[in-house]
C-alpha cells in the first residue's frame, strides 16, 4: 500500500494562534492536540509533524499521545459524529441492541464511517447521562431513553436534514 | 415577583430541559415573572423538572414537562393560581425521594443558579475560605478536617487530612493542589452534577486545601466528555478571579493561588492519581510506581495532592459548620454523608446522597422505590469496573467502608448500578472485563495480558465454549493479577469476577455444564420459539426474519427453523402478542 501522508495537506497557518499561545509551555501537548483536533477534525499526519517541529517533541511521542487517548482520531470522520454509550448502566439497559440497530441501519461498526461520509459509530466508556439510558450522543446533543425504533428515527431525520444542508 | 426556575443539567437537558426554557422565554417575553436555571438535583427520573417559587419563596415542583406545557405554565404563573398545572405537580411518593435525603456535598444542586456567582454567596458561599483565612493557621484547617473524618470520595477512601498533612509536610515552596474531576467509572456522575450545579463550591473547598498544603496553584482535570461541566466551571472561575476570589491576595490577604482547567482526553485509568499527574504532563497516562507519592513527588515532580470533586465538595460546609458536625453523622469508620449514582433497572434512579450507616436496602427500596417492571431485584453493582455485584441477600449490608469491602465490592466513587432477573452476571463480569482490558495502559504485565486472557474465557463461557476448570482458571487469574498489577486499576480488575464467582457460581456453572444462560441475555445460549397459543398468525415475524427462519400459513401458528435462526430478535421485538419466547 502506498503511503498517503504526503498527499494530505493541511492548511497549517490555522494552527498557528494555537502553537504562539502553548508551543513553548511545557505539559501543553495534550492542550495542542485538541485544539488540533478541532480545526482539523482530525489529526493529519502533516499536522502532527509540524506539531513536533514547533514544540520539540519527537513525532513519535506525539503519536504515543494520540492513541493513548480516547478522544483523538487520525482519520477524518462524517458530517455526524455518533457517541453511543457503552457504560454500566445503558449496558444493563440495553446498549447492545442499539449498537446492532444503528449497525443494521447504517452498515458500519464501531470506528467506522459511512460510504457517504455522514456518519461515524464511535463507542464510548460513560457519558455520564446513566438515568436516561440507554443514551447516544451525536455531535454534542445527546438523546436518551432509546429504543431501535427511536434510534432508527433519529437517524433517518438526520439523514434528510443533511440532504436538506445539501440543496 | 414570582420566580420559575428550570433545572438544566447534562441530563436534564438531554430529555429537553432547554427547549422547556426556550419556550418559557418566549411565553414570559412580558418579563411578569423571573426566569432562570438551576444545575441537577438529583431527581434524574423525572426530568425534565420545573420549580415554581412564588413571593413567599414557597415552592411547586412540576415534572415531566414538554415545550408544549410551557404555555399553560406560564399562564398559571401570571394568574397566580397553580391549580391548572396541578396534573404535572410532583407526587408526595416521588417527593420523598428528596425529603428523605441529608444533603451536603449537593447542598446547592438544583437550588441554586450556578452560572450566577451572587447566588452561590447568598448561600454561606465563600465565608469558609474567608474564616479559614483570616481567623486559621493551616494546621487548623488540617486539624478541622481530621476531626471530620473526611476520607476521599474518588474511592480509595484514605483520610483527607493525611493527604493534606504530608503535602504540607513536603519540603520546598512549589506545590500544587489538584482536583480529580475524570469521573470515568461507568455508572457515576455526582461530580459532573457537582461541577455543573455548585462549581463555586468546589472552587472554595480547593482554595482551603491550596491554603492548608501551601499550594499556589490548583488544577481541575476533567473529563472531555463533560462540556458543560467545563463551561460552567470556566465561568465560576472567571467570576471568581474578577471579584478577586481567586488569584492574588485572596480577600487582600497574604494567600495567593490561580487555578485552570484541565480537559483530559479520554483514558479510565488517569483516575488513578500517578496516571493523571503524567496526563497533565502532557504525556501517555501511565502509573508510575510509588512511592514517592503525589504528596513528596506529583505533578513535575513537586508536593501535589490530589482530591475527587465530591471530597471538595464537603470541606467548605465542615469549615462553616465545624468538623463534629459532619462526624456526628456516619458509622465508627465511615463519617458525614456519601453521594449515589442510582441506575439500572430501578424505578426512581438518580442522585442519591444520605449518610453513612444506611443499609443498601434503605437506598435501592425505601428511597429509589425497588425495582421497575415488577421485576425481582437480582444485584446491584457497586464501585464500577474496581467493585463487585452484591446479592439480594446481603441487601441490609450497611454503608461503611469497611462493611462494603467486606462484601468483595467496594464503596468506589458511588455507582450503584441495580440488576434484575434478566441481567446475566456473567455477562456483567464479562462486561468489565472487556472494560478493564481496553483501558489496561499496557505498562505492567499482569495488567495488560491477565486482563485479555481473563476476557477470552469469559467470552467464550457466555458463547457456550466454557471447559470444565474454567472458573478455577480465573479465579487464580484473578489471583495473580491482583498481587502483580502495578496500580489500582489492574489491582482491582478481577473485583467484578470474583464476586460473581462468590455470589452467583451456579450462573458460571450452567453456562459451563449445562450451556444455558438462566437470565436469557447471552445470545449464544438461547433459543427462540413460537408459542402456538399466543401465536394469531399476523406474518409479522416472518415477514421481518431476515434469514426466513419462520414458516406459517396466514391466521395460523408459525413456527421457527432453529437450524436456520441466527437468533437476531427481529421476530421478538416486532411480536405484539408476546408470543415469541426466548428459552
Amino acid at each position: 500500500m502506498e503511503c498517503l501522508c504526503s498527499q494530505v495537506q493541511s492548511d497549517l497557518s490555522l494552527l498557528e494562534p494555537v502553537l504562539t499561545q502553548y508551543a513553548e509551555t511545557k505539559g501543553s501537548l495534550i492542550t495542542i492536540l485538541q485544539h488540533a483536533q478541532e480545526i482539523y477534525g482530525y489529526l493529519p499526519q502533516d499536522v502532527i509533524r509540524h506539531i513536533a517541529a514547533r514544540t520539540g517533541i519527537k513525532p513519535a511521542k506525539i503519536m504515543g499521545v494520540a492513541t493513548f487517548y480516547t478522544q483523538f482520531r487520525l482519520q477524518p470522520v462524517g458530517k455526524y459524529l455518533i457517541m453511543l454509550c457503552k457504560g454500566t448502566a445503558c449496558h444493563v439497559n440495553g446498549s447492545d441492541l442499539i449498537e446492532k440497530t444503528i449497525t443494521e441501519a447504517l452498515g458500519i461498526r464501531d470506528g467506522e464511517t459511512t460510504e457517504d461520509g455522514l456518519f461515524t459509530l464511535k463507542n464510548v466508556a460513560c457519558l455520564g447521562c446513566c438515568s436516561l439510558s440507554p443514551v447516544m450522543m451525536i455531535n454534542e446533543e445527546t438523546y436518551g431513553s432509546l429504543t431501535p425504533e427511536k434510534t432508527r428515527a433519529i437517524l433517518a431525520d438526520l439523514r434528510e436534514k443533511a440532504k436538506e444542508d445539501a440543496q | 415577583m414570582m420566580k420559575v426556575v428550570v433545572g438544566a443539567g447534562s441530563c436534564g437537558i438531554a430529555a429537553g430541559a432547554q427547549k422547556v426554557y426556550d419556550a418559557l422565554k418566549v411565553q414570559n417575553g412580558d418579563k411578569v415573572f423571573t426566569l432562570t436555571v438551576t444545575g441537577c438535583n438529583g431527581m434524574c427520573f423525572l426530568e425534565p423538572i420545573v420549580d415554581i417559587y412564588d413571593e413567599e419563596n414557597n415552592l411547586t415542583r412540576l415534572v415531566k414537562v414538554t415545550a408544549e406545557d410551557a404555555e399553560r405554565i406560564a399562564n398559571a404563573v401570571k394568574s397566580g393560581d397553580l391549580q391548572s398545572v396541578s396534573d404535572l405537580v410532583i407526587s408526595d411518593e416521588d417527593a420523598a425521594f428528596l425529603t428523605k435525603q441529608t444533603r451536603i456535598a449537593l447542598r446547592h444542586c438544583g437550588v441554586i443558579n450556578p452560572e450566577e456567582l451572587s447566588d452561590y454567596e447568598a448561600t454561606d458561599g465563600y465565608k469558609a475560605i474567608r474564616k479559614v483565612l483570616f481567623e486559621m493557621t493551616p494546621e487548623q484547617v488540617i486539624e478541622e478536617i481530621k476531626i471530620s473524618g473526611l476520607a476521599g470520595r474518588g474511592g480509595a477512601g484514605f483520610p483527607t487530612w493525611f493527604k493534606w498533612n504530608a503535602a504540607r509536610s513536603s519540603a520546598g515552596n512549589e506545590k500544587y493542589l489538584i482536583c480529580n474531576a475524570d469521573e470515568g467509572d461507568p455508572g457515576a456522575f455526582m461530580d459532573r452534577a457537582v461541577i455543573e450545579g455548585d462549581p463555586h463550591s468546589l472552587i472554595e473547598g480547593m482554595l482551603i486545601g491550596a491554603y492548608a498544603i501551601g499550594a499556589k496553584e490548583a488544577i481541575v482535570y476533567v473529563r472531555a466528555e463533560y462540556p458543560l461541566a467545563i463551561k460552567r466551571l470556566e465561568n465560576a472561575i472567571k467570576q471568581a478571579e474578577e471579584k478577586g476570589y481567586l488569584g492574588a491576595h485572596i480577600f487582600g490577604s497574604d494567600f495567593s493561588c490561580k487555578m485552570r482547567i484541565k480537559a483530559g482526553a479520554g483514558a479510565f485509568v488517569c483516575g488513578e492519581e500517578t496516571a493523571l499527574i503524567e496526563s497533565l504532563e502532557g504525556s501517555r497516562g501511565m502509573p508510575r510506581l510509588k512511592p514517592p507519592f503525589p504528596a513528596q513527588a506529583g505533578y513535575w515532580h513537586k508536593p501535589s495532592n490530589i482530591n475527587n470533586v465530591e471530597t471538595f465538595a464537603n470541606v467548605a460546609w465542615i469549615l462553616l459548620n465545624g468538623g463534629e458536625k459532619f462526624a456526628a453523622m456516619g458509622t465508627e469508620g465511615s463519617k458525614g454523608t456519601k453521594v449515589f449514582a442510582l441506575t439500572g433497572k430501578i424505578r426512581r434512579g438518580g442522585l442519591v446522597e444520605i449518610p453513612m450507616g444506611k443499609t443498601l436496602r434503605d437506598v435501592i427500596f425505601d428511597i429509589g422505590g425497588g425495582i421497575r417492571g415488577g421485576k425481582q431485584f437480582k444485584a446491584v453493582q457497586m464501585g464500577g469496573p474496581s467493585g463487585g455485584c452484591i446479592p439480594a441477600d446481603l441487601l441490609d449490608t450497611v454503608i461503611d467502608y469497611k462493611a462494603l469491602g467486606a462484601t468483595g465490592a467496594i464503596m468506589g466513587s458511588g455507582g450503584m448500578v441495580v440488576m434484575d432477573e434478566d441481567t446475566c452476571m456473567v455477562g456483567m463480569a464479562k462486561f468489565f472485563l472487556d472494560f478493564t482490558a481496553k483501558e489496561s495502559c499496557g505498562k505492567c504485565v499482569h495488567c495488560r495480558l491477565g486482563t485479555k486472557r481473563m476476557l477470552e474465557v469469559l467470552t467464550r463461557i457466555t458463547e457456550g465454549n466454557g471447559q470444565a476448570g474454567d472458573i478455577e482458571l480465573l479465579e487464580e487469574l484473578c489471583y495473580s493479577i491482583k498481587d502483580g498489577a502495578l496500580c489500582g486499576l489492574g489491582q482491582t480488575a478481577p473485583n467484578p469476577v470474583l464476586t460473581t464467582i462468590q455470589y452467583f457460581r451456579d450462573e458460571f456453572e450452567a453456562h459451563i455444564a449445562e450451556k444455558k444462560c438462566p437470565a436469557g441475555e447471552c445470545t449464544a445460549l438461547v433459543t427462540y420459539e413460537i408459542n402456538p397459543d399466543k401465536c394469531i398468525g399476523c406474518t409479522k415475524c416472518a415477514k421481518n426474519c431476515p434469514v426466513g427462519a419462520i414458516t406459517g400459513a396466514v391466521k395460523s401458528a408459525h413456527t421457527i427453523d432453529t437450524s436456520i435462526c441466527i437468533k437476531c430478535g427481529k421476530c421478538a421485538e416486532n411480536c405484539r402478542f408476546g408470543a415469541v419466547e426466548v428459552h
